[in-house]
């Protein structure tokens, strides 16, 4: 996916923010608050479960479905995680060989489990994740985060990184076009190019970072993000909503769902 | 109205790796001016407001706002009566949405959330950008972004303005409502820009700077029309007072 693609994925995700659903317009606490209880309970399960991951799948699917998100482009935006998550879980087959279990033939090793469950837990965050910008945006993310407690400087990082990586995208963007103009579109810039390529963006950066940073001054800020508007209410919506996603993840990590299903589905056919 | 009143004194300025930016400038400008700043690439024009801002600090010399002396204990008081709109629009548009940008300085000023909505709304207004209100800045054009950044200023309730390059990047049409917009200001104006034609438009006073120093003050019509003065410091006359031959066909 080229640069200039993945910038109008990513705004596309600020676009379905501004939807108007129920779910859009719950306090984005609520949201948070779930997503927060969605990856620790699914996060903290063995690193064998694969099975028991499956019906975590529900969260992530049932924020996009009320929010209008359509599923293929979170799990296109997702998939850009993919090559790190190999990165991180391709050496496991190799090094647990251990039997776990045998599907007829086939002896699958623990490291085999660990990689798909590696797979599997990643794809689920990135997709959780991205349904909660598309379903909230992510200033509204901060914001909740900021009143739920996060230290102001932690949280002025992220609005900028997010606010900043549309300008850093399209000044890298310039300085590929340009690059390709001199040296032909087919080839891909050297360890070496993209060395200096890099370096640039870097200095730019930091240039662009003291601009801010006086301009920011010069219209009195000192050190805390100003809020604007009438912050939402936690009410009542937020409560039944965070109640009953609660309940789901509690029940499913408590539980193992699949298995129960199995058991009940052997039963009928005994 | 001595609190309109910019005062620069006998201000030098090197950077730190000793490159002399701004040497012995002397400039004083009144209420209700308009002045243009003029010069070749590092004559001193942003250093000089960056001064005005209190962004730098005098190494040697003194810059006074009004009754105020520009230093670190007085950033706050000048800020607030110094409003500098940046060359680059991006800079100084770094919030959200265009409202939340607006707020930002009247909200740092300590301001009730519904008086920073009624400025907001006066800005936008006042600019020609109400409709852009919820749409996040790096939706707007060239235009738009400067149109922003001048009402985010503008929101400030700034005695003085001063602008770096406000003509930069736009196109024909944007640069005439710029001209038109800022016609309609009633502040102190410090205008740095290399469209002489826009300085021409809107400043009756114009100060020349070449390496630092100040080569030129006085009325824009006489210092435009002097081509030595301007081409010594790397200048030409602006386009309109220029003569031109246009492109035949062959």
């Amino acid at each position: 996916m080229s640069i200039e693609n993945a910038l109008l994925e990513l705004r596309r995700l600020d676009d379905l923010a501004h939807q108007d659903t129920p779910l859009h317009r719950l306090d984005a606490r609520a949201k948070v608050l779930a997503t927060v209880l969605f990856l620790v309970s699914m996060l903290s399960l063995g690193r064998y479960e694969v099975a028991r991951l499956l019906p975590f799948a529900a969260f992530p699917w049932l924020l996009a479905t009320l929010g209008g998100v359509p599923l293929s482009l979170l799990l296109r935006r997702a998939a850009l995680a993919l090559p790190f998550v190999l990165m991180v879980g391709i050496f496991n087959p190799l090094f647990d060989r251990t039997v776990q279990l045998h599907l007829g033939p086939l002896a699958v090793t623990g490291g085999m489990l660990s990689f798909s469950s590696i797979l599997l837990r990643s794809m689920l965050a990135v997709t959780t994740g991205l349904a909660l910008v598309a379903v909230t945006g992510f200033d509204n993310i901060c914001r909740a985060l900021g009143r739920l407690g996060m230290p102001s400087l932690f949280l002025v990082q992220l609005q900028f990184l997010y606010r900043y990586i549309f300008v850093l995208v399209e000044e890298a963007g310039r300085m590929m076009h340009a690059r390709a103009l001199r040296c032909g579109a087919a080839t891909r810039p050297s360890l070496r190019e993209y060395r200096s390529l890099l370096g640039s963006l870097l200095l730019r950066t930091l240039d662009r970072a003291g601009r801010v940073h006086q301009a920011m001054l010069c219209r009195g800020f000192s050190g805390t993000m100003p809020e604007y508007g009438m912050p939402t209410r936690f009410g009542r919506a937020e409560l039944r909503f965070c109640l009953a996603c609660g309940l789901y993840l509690l029940a499913v990590r408590i539980f193992d769902l699949p298995l129960l299903l199995g058991g009940m589905a052997g039963g009928l056919f005994r | 109205m001595s609190h309109h009143i910019l005062e620069v004194k006998e201000l030098s300025y090197s950077y730190p790796d000793g490159t002399p930016a701004l040497s012995g400038i002397d400039v004083t400008i009144h209420h209700g001016e308009s002045v243009g700043l003029v010069g070749a690439n590092g004559a001193g024009k942003s250093t000089l407001l960056q001064h005005l801002c209190g962004s730098h600090l005098p190494q040697t010399g003194r810059v006074r706002v009004g009754d105020v002396p520009v230093t670190h204990g007085t950033l706050r008081e000048v800020r607030r009566t110094v409003g500098m709109v940046f060359q680059d629009p991006d800079d100084m548009l770094f919030m959200p949405t265009v409202a939340e940008d607006v707020a930002f300085g009247p909200l740092n000023i300590g301001l009730p959330p519904d008086e920073a909505e009624r400025r907001v709304n006066e800005a936008l207004e006042l600019v020609g950008a109400a409709h852009l209100k919820r749409r996040p800045p790096y939706r707007l054009s060239g235009g738009e972004k400067r149109s922003v950044a001048i009402a985010a200023v503008l929101a400030c309730s700034p005695d003085i303005l001063v602008m770096d390059e406000p003509s930069a990047n736009l196109d024909p049409r944007s640069r005439r409502l710029l001209i038109k917009l800022l016609r309609g200001f009633t502040h102190t104006k410090v205008i740095a820009t290399h469209d002489l034609d826009l300085v021409f438009d809107l400043c009756e006073r114009t100060i020349v700077l070449h390496q630092g120093r100040v080569m030129a003050d006085g009325p824009t019509a006489d210092i435009f029309t002097d081509s030595s003065l301007l081409y010594c410091c790397g200048l030409e006359p602006p386009l309109s007072l220029q003569p031109r031959e246009g492109c035949t066909a062959s």
